[in-house]
């Protein structure tokens, strides 16, 4: 096994039985980017120098005695997260050049953990997609078929860990775009419930459905960087106060007793076939484990994509206000008054795709059609996590596709929005109802991976990791990797 | 829902968004087509149903009203396209 292919609690093991050393590990990475990343172009910028640096630092302080728990590992963290003096672009040019003299909570807790940079992902511009061809410098490319998509929006950080090119990666997720690219590209990728991970420093899409997520080589990587990323912020007053349980602990492979709920309304026509009988199988995987398939019904499933491309774009039409290139990032070079600024710095500045959500956003808002779509919206939304909070008074935790195809051609969806919307119909409720869940891979389709998602109640990770991890260690999806 | 061209053009210049006279007419239609789309939502009776704005939330978090430390000014202006002294320079806000 090469060093870049480890887990990063396989490389925290050898690093803590001195087997192997942090620069070591480091270096192995970098050569594998270098090698595949100029066909997968995952990384929008990376370090290289700065990140053998750390290494560095990271084995003295480890000969000195320090064992924090990320000492030395190598991560890539995407583009919509603030890091401190490095350039954060969120995908757009827009904000090209732009360089945090701040740094969002959850990063400052892995650098705090002893992560070493490797570099900022690849990103829907504004994590608006789920392609990553929305990114407004280039388009990342699923390692398991290069033309293919990786998903969106957090396609480069799920390529960079499918592709070794790092041993885990931050992305965030507010209609799928940490699960969806996760499933695309075989690797596990969690959305946290909705104030379980601070979002300060998460430059803000969607602010009552953003979360920041982990993606790794499997469920338990996935718990490691939950735990340290999570908790409460003074910074971020949506988090909740609530101590961050030991995710670690919880990962018994022991299904056995336990209620998994599988909702009918989530197997639809148009489902790819391969991808239907995966997670058929994948009940049946639960079954021979000693869990109790339960069938629910959430009556509401369908209308998540209408309140999810009203609620979000109308959100995002506040938060991207911001960018009129005043403070940061690009500015309309030539002028004629204050208003010429902001509206040619924006039509500059943003790519079709979040134009279109913002003109879709302000319509929603706007007098005379605030109470038909955006309070209406609202009003489903209710309807929506209704449908979840019944669900789980029958079950503990509910077993889903995560996709209804695997990956997709690039170019193929990106000439009708709709077309790329409806990708999304089984991630998109749980952002709504803002309740966790987790993707692990679980099958292939020609070759491309199929993914299986863990929903559960708010603030129940533990359940949801306990129930991937029992699926992930009776077979072998994760064990996989791509042919590059 | 199908959108006119001046609603089109009225919504973005709420959104202070400046429209190509192509992006104008895609938009025109994308826009509808996502609407309609939308009207989905007419066939669930929300009459008795309460909005929600976040699913699971915090109420009323406040801290005490305590000066606390903040960026200082060279690091807040770093980015700035234009700047004169510490402040960022636009054009003129008011007219004459």
């Amino acid at each position: 096994m090469e060093l870049y292919e480890l887990t990063i609690h396989e490389a925290q093991r050898l690093l803590r039985a001195r087997e192997v050393s942090s620069v070591e590990i480091t270096r192995a990475v970098l050569r594998r980017m270098e090698v595949v990343d100029g066909r997968v172009r995952a990384y929008l910028r990376t370090m290289p120098d700065a990140a053998l640096g750390c290494a560095e630092v990271a084995d003295c302080k480890r000969a000195q005695g320090d064992d924090a728990p990320l000492l030395g590992i190598p991560l890539a963290i995407k583009d919509i997260l603030c890091t401190k003096g490095v350039e954060t672009t969120c995908g757009s040019r827009i904000l090209k050049g732009f360089i945090p003299p701040f740094e969002a909570t959850a990063v400052a807790k892995l650098r705090a953990a002893g992560m070493i940079l490797l570099g900022k992902t690849n990103t829907d511009e504004f994590a608006m997609g789920s392609s990553t061809e929305n990114s407004g410098y280039f388009t990342t490319h699923n390692p398991w078929d290069l033309s293919r998509v990786p998903g969106g929006s957090s396609g480069g950080s799920a390529a960079a860990v499918a592709a070794d090119e790092c041993l885990g990666a931050l992305g965030s997720d507010t209609g799928g775009s940490v699960r969806q690219p996760a499933a695309f590209c075989g690797v596990a990728g969690l959305k946290p419930t909705y104030g379980r991970v601070s979002r300060y420093g998460l430059v803000a899409f969607a602010s009552s459905l953003d979360q920041v997520g982990p993606l790794g080589k499997d469920v338990t990587d996935c718990a490691l960087l939950l735990g340290i990323i999570a908790g409460h912020d003074p910074q971020d007053s949506t988090t909740a106060d609530l101590p961050v349980p030991d995710y670690l602990a919880a990962l018994r492979p022991d299904v056995a007793g336990m209620r998994l709920g599988v909702p009918k309304e989530y197997f639809v026509e148009g489902m790819q076939p391969e991808v239907e009988q995966a997670v058929h199988a994948a009940l049946d995987v639960y079954r021979g484990l000693g869990a109790e398939i339960v069938e629910v019904s959430m009556p509401h499933t369908e209308y998540a994509l209408p309140v999810y491309y009203l609620l979000a774009p109308a959100e995002a039409s506040a938060n991207l206000a911001r960018y009129d290139g005043v403070r940061y990032g690009y500015s309309q070079p030539d002028p004629r008054d204050i208003w010429d600024t902001y509206r040619r710095t924006r039509q500059d500045g943003f790519g079709p795709e979040v134009k279109r959500r913002i003109m879709l956003g302000t319509y929603a808002l706007s007098a005379g059609y605030y109470d038909a779509y955006y309070l209406k919206a609202q009003k489903v939304r209710t309807l929506i996590k209704q449908d979840f909070d019944r669900a789980y008074e029958r079950c503990q935790a509910l077993i889903v596709p995560t996709a209804p195809t695997t990956a997709f051609r690039i170019g193929e969806k990106s000439d009708d929005p709709l077309q790329m919307y409806l990708s999304d119909i089984f991630t998109l409720s749980l952002n709504l109802a803002g309740v966790c869940g987790i993707s692990i891979p679980c099958g292939f389709a020609d070759g491309l991976p199929i993914g299986l998602q863990v929903l559960g109640n708010a603030y129940d990770e533990a359940t949801i990791l306990r129930v991937a991890y029992a699926y992930e260690q009776a077979t072998d999806w994760h064990l996989r990797k791509p042919p590059i | 829902m199908k959108l006119s061209r001046e609603q089109v053009l009225h919504i973005a210049e709420l959104a202070k968004l400046g429209l190509t006279e192509e992006e104008t007419e895609r938009f025109t239609e994308q826009l509808s087509a996502i609407l309609d789309y939308a009207e989905m939502l007419n066939r669930l009776d929300t009459s008795a149903i309460p909005p929600t704005a976040q699913a699971i939330s915090q109420r009323n978090v406040t801290r005490p009203d305590e000066v606390r430390g903040s960026l200082p000014p060279e690091e807040i202006l770093a980015n700035a396209p234009r700047r004169e002294g510490n402040y960022f320079q636009v054009e003129a806000i008011l007219e004459e």
